[in-house]
C-alpha cells in the first residue's frame, strides 16, 4: 500500500498527524548562529546555556550549530554574543580650572555571562539603559578632577582606564564585560565658551598679523640700511683716491643741478639771478688779470 | 522556529523559481529564468490579435498533457506517478542545486555556517556545499574599497574638533576601508559600519588633541592622516572587527567661519610683510646701482684728471659755469667791499604781476 493510497482512505488523520509530528521535529530543534548565545529555559528556570562566548576562541569551535531540547517545555532565550555599542547623551563636564567641555562618549561590551545577564536584565536594551547612566557618571566624575589641557587627550592617561574599570563593575552585575570606552567627541559648549575660545583665537592671529607685519617693516629697514652702507662704501672706496678732486668735481655737478640745468623743469621756477662780485674766480681773465 | 534567522539568502528565490516552473512543467528546462515573465512586457507593444508566446505554450501544453478537455476530477499522470509528484521531485532538485551551488566571485568571500556554526570560507570559484537548511552561505565583497564622509555635511554644520592648543578646526575627512576576514566582520560587532564611523571619530580627535592648529590647518596634515589610520587600525583589531583601513583622507581642515576674518588677516599680513621687503630691496638695487655707476663715473673722470689735473680742472669749471650762466641773469656788482640793497624779491613779483594781469583786474572791481 503506498503512502498515496493510505492517505487517501483518511487524509484528515493523517495530516493532522503530520503537522503534530513536524511541529513537535521542529520545536524540539533550534539553530544557535554564531552571533547568538542561548538560554535553555525548562518551566522558567535556566537550565543550560548554548555557544556562550569564551575570549579568543575562534569561530567555529564554540557549541553554535543545531541544538536539541525538549519541544515546549524548554524554551530559547536569545542573547546577542557581538559586540555592542552603548552610546551616552552628551554630558557637560566642568574641569578643574573650571571649564566646560562637551563630551560624547560610547563604550562597547560584551555578554560573556549570559545567565546572569537574562537574570538581571533579560534583553540587551536594558543592559545598554543600565550602562548610560552609569558611563555618564563615571565619565564625569573622573573628567571633573582634571584639568581642561587634560580632558582634551584622555587617552593619554590613566582617565580612560579608571572610567573602564568602574564600569566594568557595573557591568558585571549584568553578566556584561566592557571591552573598550572611548570619548568620541570633546566640544566646547556652544554660547559663551565657544564664542571667548573664537575671541582669543581671533585675537592670536591678530597678534600673529601685526607681527608679520612688524617683521617685514624690520626686514625691509634693514635691507635699506645695508643698502646705503654699501652704496655709502662704495662712494667712498671711488672717492677716497682724491678727496680734493672730489669735492671740486661733486662742487661742479652740485652746482648744476642747483642752478636748473640738469634739475628737471617745476612750475615754481623762477628766473635765477646771480649777482657776482668782479673778483670772482670766473671772471678772473674778464678783469684781464693774470 | 527551525530557521531561527528567518531569511535564507536562497529560500525566496529557490522555492519561487522553482515553484513557477514546476506549475508549468515543460519549461523546467528554462533554470531559474521564469518563461511567463516575458509576455507581459511584449504584449503591449504586439498587435492585439497576435498570438504571443504565453498563447503558443499553453496551447503546446495543453496537447501535450492528453487531450485539450483533460480538466477532469483527475489529475494527469506522467509516467505512472501523479504529477505533483514530479512537480514536487523538480522543486527538491531545483532547491538542492540553487542552494548548495555557490559561485564566489574574484572580489568575494563566502562565509559557510553549518547550522549556524562557522564552518568555513569560501575562495573565488564555484563552490559546493549541503542544501539550504543545512548550509548558509553569505558571499561577502571583501575587495571592495567602502568610504566613511564625516564632517563637511553644510554650511552650518561644522565638525569642530578641539586642538591641542585649545584652538577649534573645522575638519572634514573620509575614511575608506575593506573587509579583511569575512567571518569576523559578521559575527564579531553588531553594527560594524557604525562602530567604523565611531572609532574613526574618537581617533580622528585623539590625534588632532595631540597636535596645534597650525599643524592641523597646515602642514601636519599628512601625519594625522597616518596617525588616525593607525589609531583606527588598532582599536577596531582590538574588537575583532575584521575590517582594514586602507586609508584616513582629510578633505578639509579649516579654521571655523566665526574666525575665519582673522586668518585672512595673517594672510593679508603675510602678503604686506612681502610688500615691504620688495619695495625696500627695489630701493637698495637702486641704490647701489646708482652708487655704482656713479662711482665708476667719477673714477673714469679722475683717471683723465690724474693725467693733465690743471688743465682738467680748469676745463670742467669753465665748462659748468658756462653751462650754469647762460642760462642766468647776471649782475655784476663793482663796488669793492660795498654789498648794494637789491630788491630782488619785489623784482620778480613785478615781474609775475605783469605776466597775469587777470586776477588784479578781477580784485578792482
Amino acid at each position: 500500500m503506498s503512502i498515496v493510497r493510505r492517505f487517501a482512505r483518511n487524509p484528515i488523520a493523517y495530516a493532522v498527524l503530520g503537522v503534530v509530528i513536524l511541529v513537535t521535529a521542529l520545536s524540539s530543534f533550534s539553530i544557535v548562529p554564531e552571533t547568538r548565545q542561548a538560554v535553555v529555559v525548562y518551566l522558567g528556570e535556566p537550565v543550560r546555556i548554548v555557544n556562550r562566548y569564551e575570549p579568543g576562541e575562534p569561530f567555529g569551535s564554540g557549541s553554535a550549530g543545531l541544538m536539541a531540547h525538549i519541544p515546549f517545555a524548554e524554551q530559547v532565550v536569545w542573547i546577542d554574543r557581538r559586540i555592542q555599542s552603548v552610546e551616552m547623551e552628551r554630558q557637560q563636564v566642568l574641569s578643574t580650572d573650571q571649564l566646560r567641555l562637551q563630551v560624547d562618549a560610547f563604550a562597547r561590551y560584551r555578554i560573556v555571562d549570559p545567565l546572569q545577564m537574562y537574570i538581571s536584565a533579560r534583553t540587551e536594551e536594558r543592559v545598554s539603559e543600565a550602562l548610560r547612566p552609569i558611563l555618564a557618571s563615571s565619565l564625569r566624575n573622573e573628567l571633573g578632577r582634571r584639568p581642561f589641557a587634560a580632558l582634551l587627550s584622555p587617552e593619554r592617561g590613566q582617565v580612560m582606564d579608571n572610567i573602564q574599570e568602574s564600569l566594568n563593575l557595573a557591568a558585571r552585575q549584568y553578566g556584561a564585560e566592557i571591552v573598550d570606552v572611548r570619548i568620541k567627541r570633546a566640544d566646547l559648549p556652544e554660547g559663551q565658551p565657544l564664542e571667548s575660545a573664537y575671541r582669543r583665537m581671533r585675537s592670536a592671529r591678530e597678534q600673529e598679523a601685526l607681527t608679520i607685519e612688524a617683521q617685514g617693516a624690520k626686514q625691509a629697514q634693514i635691507i635699506r640700511a645695508e643698502a646705503d652702507a654699501e652704496a655709502a662704501r662704495t662712494y667712498a672706496e671711488a672717492f677716497g683716491a682724491d678727496p680734493d678732486f672730489y669735492d671740486f668735481y661733486r662742487a661742479m655737478e652740485s652746482y648744476r643741478t642747483t642752478f636748473g640745468i640738469d634739475r628737471p623743469a617745476g612750475p615754481d621756477d623762477g628766473e635765477a639771478a646771480i649777482v657776482m662780485s668782479p673778483d670772482n674766480e670766473y671772471l678772473r681773465q674778464f678783469r684781464g688779470q693774470r | 522556529m527551525l530557521n531561527s534567522e528567518g531569511r535564507g539568502p536562497w529560500g525566496g528565490r529557490g522555492s519561487g523559481g522553482s515553484g513557477g516552473n514546476g506549475s508549468g512543467g515543460g519549461g523546467g528546462d528554462d533554470g531559474p529564468k521564469n518563461p511567463w515573465s516575458q509576455p507581459p512586457r511584449k504584449r503591449p507593444s504586439g498587435g492585439q490579435g497576435a498570438p504571443t508566446a504565453l498563447d503558443e505554450l499553453l496551447k503546446r501544453s495543453k496537447s501535450q498533457w492528453g487531450g485539450g478537455g483533460g480538466r477532469g476530477p483527475d489529475l494527469p499522470t506522467f509516467g505512472g506517478r501523479p504529477i505533483w509528484f514530479w512537480a514536487i521531485i523538480l522543486l527538491v532538485v531545483l532547491w538542492v542545486f540553487f542552494t548548495s551551488f555557490h559561485l564566489v566571485g574574484p572580489q568575494e568571500r563566502g562565509v559557510l555556517t553549518r547550522f549556524g556554526n562557522y564552518v568555513g570560507t569560501y575562495q573565488p570559484g564555484p563552490n559546493f556545499s549541503f542544501p539550504a537548511p543545512i548550509d548558509r552561505v553569505q558571499i561577502i565583497d571583501v575587495d571592495n574599497i567602502r568610504t566613511i564622509d564625516i564632517g563637511g555635511g553644510g554650511e552650518n554644520a561644522e565638525n569642530r574638533v578641539l586642538t591641542g592648543d585649545q584652538n577649534i578646526v573645522d575638519l572634514a575627512y573620509q575614511i575608506r576601508w575593506n573587509i579583511k576576514e569575512p567571518q569576523n566582520y559578521l559575527f564579531q560587532i553588531v553594527n560594524p559600519e557604525e562602530t567604523i564611523r565611531e572609532v574613526a571619530e574618537s581617533a580622528m580627535r585623539a590625534v588632532i588633541a595631540r597636535v596645534t592648529l597650525d599643524d592641523a590647518i597646515g602642514a601636519g596634515r599628512g601625519e594625522i592622516e597616518q596617525r588616525v589610520q593607525a589609531l583606527m587600525q588598532e582599536l577596531l583589531d582590538g574588537y575583532g572587527a575584521g575590517v582594514l583601513v586602507q586609508g584616513v583622507a582629510i578633505e578639509e581642515a579649516d579654521p571655523p567661519s566665526a574666525v575665519e576674518e582673522s586668518f585672512r588677516r595673517v594672510s593679508a599680513a603675510q602678503q604686506t610683510a612681502q610688500t615691504y621687503l620688495n619695495n625696500a630691496r627695489a630701493y637698495a638695487q637702486q641704490l647701489t646701482a646708482r652708487a655704482q655707476g656713479e662711482s665708476a663715473a667719477f673714477t673714469r673722470v679722475y683717471e683723465e684728471y690724474r693725467l693733465a689735473p690743471e688743465v682738467t680742472r680748469r676745463r670742467m669749471y669753465y665748462e659748468t659755469m658756462e653751462r650754469i650762466l647762460g642760462s642766468v641773469n647776471i649782475t655784476i656788482v663793482e663796488a669793492d667791499g660795498v654789498t648794494p640793497y637789491l630788491p630782488l624779491p619785489e623784482v620778480q613779483r613785478r615781474v609775475r604781476q605783469q605776466a597775469t594781469p587777470v586776477p588784479e583786474a578781477g580784485d578792482t572791481q
